[in-house]
């Protein structure tokens, strides 16, 4: 009897699965027009906060109701939710029509096939893909393919400092190579104050800066056939000059290998540290009560010589892209909606008051982006900033490597020595976790 | 009240002797307790100072005291995130799930302690494994169903509070039944028996006799429910949007992108626990009034 | 369930059927026909526990199941968006995570192992202080109702304010942890690391046990309530102190409480996702590394579900074998003692 029932109970479990996978997940068709008038767009926390962003965007989002009697649902969607919400809508098909994502994920993303490819017919629909700034299309899908996303906002890092602790210490200028950096770094580092912050525990910071000192290193973590190559002595040195700044040449305080929300940004506004690697944070310290003059902004540093292309790269192509999900019930109305996020106008309005870089050329040749801040961003995405790999498993990357580093980071601030042996062996770790 | 159940001498809980304690239990219990209360109110110390205090105190070196107090925290949590809306969502969720849960485990429960059936050790056995089910097995596959069940038929269980109410209600349930069947078994049986013979059905001796003797254990087990669905983080980012977004994801809007307000962090927490508080404070008190005790006499 | 449930009922059965003769609704198995009010009895219990089945089958058992299938796909980013045509890969994600001379398997069985030793003593704890303090608190004296409020605070705050503001806590720089142990009392030297390095497992355990334990105290505190005092009578004129009123009248009057609360309390930790997460966030140092966070990372982050789905499908294995394990000793025990 009881066997009976143990198989009855397993027959109706097994034929509700059955039930339950029939109808599987995201189904494969391409986007319709089949609801004209409305769109649901998940915008990313760019301002202080999330009421903020409501803020900004709505005015924008009625612009574009007048204009095309489109009505825009918005929803700001928090980072740490964000890649477990797309996951969500990728898995069943039940996403927004348009969506921001960080330009890292870009291939990622591409890979599952749920973001509508930009090709060229798409691109002129929008106005052309020349409208946009190379470097910030090419961070937006793996090369050799459509981009899955359009390039909104743009940002590079610089590097910020104090200028009154410069002066205290008798430092005329900010470093413009790693080397000053070490030295200009001694000078800064004594009685509780320190150099240079860093977010030892954030794994997307950790690979930034790895990235850039990799490129200057003449390295790559991925080969050009997109196998992960990360123990190349390229990227050891890097990874090493990185992680050196805390254990060995002392100008990051060791405090910092715990860092993971932006603590170093408090630290600086407080005059703990006299430098950051940011991107855009003017905002930021006018929040934490610093004043405009008190801060000065430069090119993050390189080996040596001046910030370009090749080994003189000193930032990665950081952003946000907007792309449309390929299920979308309004295929015209996104594309429209894009077309209007990446205006001439809003790029100025959206970009000005984030703090960003527009992604359009024309905008960014704007005098809103004059600023100090403004001008060494621009220079240095223009000039000297690299894409990330833009590779399907840049998250598996970002993870394994950015945890790597976390990890060297803590061996540092311990006190434990970080040699060219151990950061081999950590990286080598991180690769075997790679997929095959 | 609390007090004044502690003050109250006939209290009808059931007290371990009427003659004093020997004084190595006292000290024993007072040390125990001392050193208990500093563990628990340190944090909770930390909070009400922090939420007092304006944000380069918490920015930098710790102070048990604030530089300057202000309750400027206070007025600002409401703008930074849309608090009052994610704990009216909260509240909705956990509370639902809280009675759903108990009235179900209450069927279940009652059936097992004093039924026998085929199929009972099968159920026990069964509804027991599902309490160590790992969250992560299970929530990718849980959510696709959700959306096929939308499509399916229309009922929008995905990114509705029903959803999500229909989840944690079976978090808790599994817990829920089990406890239940121990405290219905504490319950005697004499009194259904009573409430048969008085010409009550089995339902009526289930709700007439056996669930006002099992308060406490109700109670307890309620708690555990609306806790259950009150702190959970893992389902709710992903099965939640602007709209129905709940405290656990909502209270993580503090920590932006560019600073973490952590005296705002403390002040919205105290704010929207202050009312769980005292509602446990009255549940308290049916808690511990030892309704059972008076029932078997 | 329980064999104490079972002989309990063994002596409710009969009062509680045999009263309630009436015509049968025809709701039952037509295979055993039998006497109309006996067909009604043995359908009412089905009827009762008709919610919860319908309920454990739609959320749990039916979720697993489908997990379990996806355990046996390649599932990533390439093939997730149908994930009902995704390729079956047979046992390769077990076998690769169970490889433990490989990372992937050796990074598991890390966490594993990890995650057993926190568990063990964070049950222990939460248990220890539970108890102690319910039955400390017994008795009436001043300030007991005060302490009773504040020792549930700690559960009723939301995990993540609870936790964050442990992290609060345990910053190295501007923590009050650091503040008290090196500051003011000098006990360590120089400022510590709490929430990276090795320290990090102690710090996932005081937050672990401050959050936990009051759950324990709850359902003890209950489970006093229900210990007749004619027991403590008939022992106090016998003349058992209080200690051993405790030994031998509460704890073991505790006992079917304790059965499922150590349990529960075992299964919850051990799959305890909101504490790490809230605490070192998606990548959580090696000494904390617990499996939930670990799989988590293995399959959301990386959005590679196969492997994912087999580390969850092993993990549930190993907690039904120590289930199972637990509650034939326990149940053994207990016979004996009912006897």
């Amino acid at each position: 009897m009881r066997r009976i029932r143990a198989a009855a109970a397993i027959a109706i479990v097994t034929s509700l699965a059955t039930a339950a996978t029939g109808c599987g997940g995201g189904e494969g068709g391409t986007g319709s027009d089949a609801s004209p008038k409305t769109l649901t767009y998940w915008a990313t926390n760019q301002g202080a906060n999330i009421e903020a962003d409501k803020k900004i965007l709505t005015p924008e989002l009625k612009k574009f109701e007048k204009e095309t009697g489109i009505k825009v649902k918005l929803e700001v969607v928090p980072w740490a939710n964000l890649l477990d919400r797309i996951l969500a809508a990728t898995t069943s098909g039940q996403g927004p029509d348009v969506l921001n994502i960080g330009n890292t994920w870009s291939a990622s993303l591409q890979a599952t096939g749920a973001l509508m490819p930009w090709d060229e017919a798409a691109f002129e629909k929008i106005g052309g893909r020349d409208r946009f700034a190379e470097a910030a299309v090419a961070s937006a899908g793996a090369e050799g393919q459509d981009p899955a996303a359009v390039p909104l906002y743009s940002m590079s890092y610089a590097l910020y400092y104090n200028k009154k602790m410069f002066e205290e210490a008798g430092v005329e200028k900010p470093p413009a190579t790693w080397d000053e950096m070490v030295e200009t770094g001694k000078k800064l580092s004594k009685d509780g104050k320190w150099a240079l912050g860093a977010e030892g525990s954030n794994l997307s910071s950790n690979i930034h800066q790895v990235f850039a000192l990799s490129q200057q290193h003449g390295g790559n973590f991925f080969d050009a056939s997109g196998k992960p190559d990360f123990t190349s002595d390229a990227n050891v040195a890097a990874v090493k000059q990185y992680v050196d700044l805390m254990g060995k040449n002392k100008i990051i305080a060791p405090g910092n290998a715990e860092y993971a929300q932006n603590q170093s940004l408090q630290d600086f506004a407080r005059g703990k540290t006299a430098m950051v690697l940011w991107q855009s944070a003017a905002s930021t310290f006018k929040a934490h009560g610093m004043k405009d003059e008190d801060w000065g902004v430069a090119p993050a540093p390189v080996q040596s010589g001046t910030p370009g292309q090749g080994r003189q790269v000193n930032s990665m192509v950081s952003g946000i892209n907007i792309a449309v999900f390929k299920n979308t019930k309004n295929l015209d109305g996104a594309t429209e909606f894009v077309k209007f996020m990446t205006s001439h106008e809003e790029q100025k309005i959206l970009n000005g008051t984030y703090g960003s870089i527009p992604s359009v050329k024309s905008a960014q040749q704007d005098g809103a982006f004059d600023t100090p801040d403004g001008t060494v961003l621009r220079e240095t995405l223009t000039k000297s900033a690299a894409p990330l790999p833009q590779v399907a498993n840049e998250s598996q990357f970002e993870t394994a490597v950015g945890t790597a580093v976390k990890g060297l980071f803590a061996d540092a601030a311990n006190g434990r020595p970080v040699t060219t042996e151990s950061v081999k062996a950590a990286l080598s770790k991180a690769q075997q976790q790679m997929p095959k | 009240m609390s007090s004044a159940t502690a003050g109250a001498p006939a209290a009808a809980a059931p007290r371990r002797s009427p003659t004093a304690p020997p004084r190595s239990f006292l000290w024993t219990r007072r040390i125990f307790l001392t050193v208990l209360t500093t563990f628990v109110a340190v944090p909770v110390y930390v909070m009400i100072s922090s939420s007092l205090k304006p944000l380069q105190d918490v920015a930098g070196e710790f102070r048990w005291f604030p530089s300057e107090l202000t309750i400027r925290p206070y007025i600002d949590i409401w703008s930074t995130v849309p608090l009052a809306d994610y704990f009216v969502n909260s509240l909705i969720v956990a509370s639902a799930a809280t009675v759903c849960s108990v009235i179900i485990a209450i069927f279940a429960a009652y059936a097992v302690s004093r039924y026998r059936f085929r199929g009972k050790r099968l159920f026990t056995v069964t509804v027991l494994s599902t309490q160590m089910l790992p969250g992560i097995l299970f929530l990718l596959p849980l959510f696709l169903i959700y959306v096929n069940i939308g499509n399916a038929t229309g009922i929008a269980l995905f990114g509705s509070r029903g959803g999500l109410i229909l989840t944690y209600l079976t978090f808790s349930l599994p817990f829920s039944i089990w406890m239940l069947i121990g405290y219905l078994d504490s319950v005697p049986r004499d009194l259904d028996e009573a409430a048969m013979v008085d010409g009550c059905g089995p339902l009526g001796a289930l709700f007439r006799v056996i669930v006002p003797a099992a308060v406490p254990g109700i109670i307890a087990v309620a708690v555990y429910s609306f806790m259950t669905a009150w702190s959970e983080v893992l389902f709710a980012s992903v099965m939640t949007n602007e709209t129905t977004r709940t405290l656990s994801i909502g209270l993580q809007g503090y920590a932006t992108q560019n600073d973490v307000y952590w005296n705002q962090v403390m002040a919205a927490s105290l704010v929207v626990s202050a009312p769980v508080v005292v509602g446990f404070l009255f549940l308290q008190r049916y808690l511990v009034s030892g309704l059972t005790a008076g029932a078997v006499k | 369930m329980t064999p104490a449930a079972t002989a309990a009922h063994r002596q409710a059965q009969a009062p509680a059927g045999r009263s309630t003769e009436r015509p049968a609704t025809g709701k039952d198995r037509p295979r055993r026909p039998r006497l109309p009010g006996r067909l009604r009895r043995a359908g009412l219990p089905y009827l009762l526990l008709l919610p919860a089945v319908l309920v454990e089958l739609l959320v749990h058992l039916v979720p697993m199941v489908m997990g379990i299938m996806m355990s046996f796909k390649e599932l990533t980013q390439f093939t997730i968006r149908d994930w009902s045509v995704a390729p079956w890969n047979g046992l390769a994600n077990f076998s690769a995570t169970v490889d433990f001379d490989a990372p992937v398997g050796e990074a598991l069985l890390d966490s594993f192992l990890v995650t057993c030793a926190f568990t063990v003593l964070s049950v222990g704890l939460c248990w220890l202080i539970g108890t102690a303090a319910a039955i400390f608190l017994q008795d009436t004296f001043r300030g007991r109702g005060l302490l009773r409020t504040l020792f549930l605070v700690p559960y009723a705050l939301p995990a993540y304010a609870a936790v964050i503001t442990w992290a609060f806590m345990f910053q190295r720089d501007n923590g009050l942890v650091n503040h008290v142990l090196h500051d003011q009392l000098g006990i360590t030297d120089g400022s510590s690391f709490w929430l990276i390095g090795d320290n990090s497992f102690i710090a996932l355990l005081v937050v672990s046990v401050w959050k936990g334990w009051p759950f324990a105290f709850l359902i003890i505190m209950a489970g006093l309530q229900n210990i007749p005092r004619e027991l403590y009578e008939a022992a106090a004129l016998d003349g058992a102190g209080v200690w051993q009123q405790i030994r031998k009248i509460t704890l073991p009057s505790l006992r079917p409480v304790n059965q499922v609360l150590v349990l529960v309390l075992f299964l919850w930790t051990f799959n305890d996702f909101n504490t790490p997460f809230v605490l070192f966030g998606k990548s959580a140092p090696e000494a904390a590394n617990l499996i939930s966070i670990h799989i988590y990372q293995s399959s959301f982050v990386t959005w590679n579900f196969g492997t994912g789905s087999a580390m969850s499908a092993l993990l549930l294995l190993f907690l039904l074998a120590v289930t199972g394990a637990y509650l034939l000793v326990t149940s053994r025990g207990r016979k004996q003692a009912d006897v």
